[in-house]
């Protein structure tokens, strides 16, 4: 048995992968991480262009009127108890606690994914209803946007994590699942790392400096 | 197997305490944020803090990112692309700043 505490790889760890398969999963792992830091960059360029179109309001609602801190905490909290326990549906793979386990904790993921996106278009429904549409000014559009492109993501993330447990049922927990679901928890915790910088600098930014 | 047990056991109270950790940080941040508003002088500032403090806490106990040798790969490529980030940022906000204050807008950044 390989010492499965040495973390041969960070980022999400499963542990007892064969030894074989070891090398192409941390190489598969590497180059997700380079996916995500890319994904990054085009996350910066839109949060540069919300810093720079927060002034250009057109006379149009600015973020007093449009934004609602509570329905933002409320999201901020479902998407950050997602990033647990996606961690933990990890866990449960690794330490073999049964599937049960495994599919109790990334349905879980899957609702609170679900509830976040439920709670931002209410959001942006509420927002479109008092004039806060993209075509009214800079900011609204760079706000409309960076906020739906994390919550496009989000919503790839969950059909992602679908079709992952629909292949786990058919062929089983094999390597290559395992090696998948390291990747989900990967971007589903980078989600979660976008989401602070935009409840930070869009919105608490927003309602500072609008 | 009491041995996996236990390791089990602290890998989960990781992604616990992380997430414990996570969310004081975002209480902390919407509480003042709540309570003094944004505006006021050097509420913004501590927000953004508390903003950078979580980052850091997700990287660590959700991502496991530390600076340990197997996890330098990955600390590397976060950090170039922090600065590639950084240099857009910046840099954006820098020259259209200057730009607007050329332009008279009045630009408060």
């Amino acid at each position: 048995m390989r010492h499965s505490d040495h973390q041969t790889y960070p980022g999400i760890n499963l542990g007892d992968i064969d030894p074989r398969h070891q090398q192409r999963v941390e190489t598969a792992q590497f180059g997700f991480w380079v996916f995500i830091m890319s994904d990054l960059v085009y996350f910066g360029l839109m949060f540069a262009i919300y810093i720079t179109m927060i002034d250009a309001q057109a006379g149009g609602p600015g973020p007093h009127e449009l934004f609602d801190l509570r329905s933002l905490f409320a999201q901020t909290v479902l998407l950050l108890t997602s990033s647990m326990t996606v961690g933990l549906a990890s866990l449960a793979l690794k330490y073999h606690l049964g599937l049960g386990r495994v599919y109790l904790w990334l349905v879980a993921t899957l609702l609170l994914g679900f509830g976040f996106l439920t709670l931002e278009i209410m959001d942006f429904m509420n927002m479109a209803a008092k004039g806060g549409v993209p075509q009214r000014s800079g900011f609204l559009s760079a706000f409309y946007g960076l906020v739906p492109l994390h919550g496009l993501h989000v919503a790839t993330g969950c059909l992602w994590l679908v079709i992952l447990m629909i292949q786990m049922q058919v062929v089983g927990v094999t390597d290559q699942i395992k090696s998948r679901l390291m990747r989900f928890g990967l971007f589903w915790h980078f989600l979660d790392l976008i989401w602070i910088g935009i409840f930070t600098i869009v919105y608490f930014g927003g309602l500072a400096y609008g | 197997m009491d041995d996996k047990h236990a390791m089990h056991a602290r890998e989960r109270s990781r992604y616990v305490r992380g997430f414990l950790f996570a969310l004081a940080l975002t209480l902390t941040a919407f509480g003042i944020g709540h309570l003094y508003g944004p505006q006021t002088p050097y509420v913004y500032l501590a927000i953004g803090v508390l903003g950078l403090l979580q980052l850091i806490v997700q990287l660590a106990y959700f991502l496991h990112i530390d600076r340990r040798r197997d996890s330098r790969e990955d600390l590397d490529l976060i950090l170039f692309s922090t600065m590639v980030l950084l240099i857009i940022i910046l840099g954006t906000v820098w020259i259209l700043g200057d730009l607007h204050m050329r332009m008279h807008m009045g630009m408060q950044l």
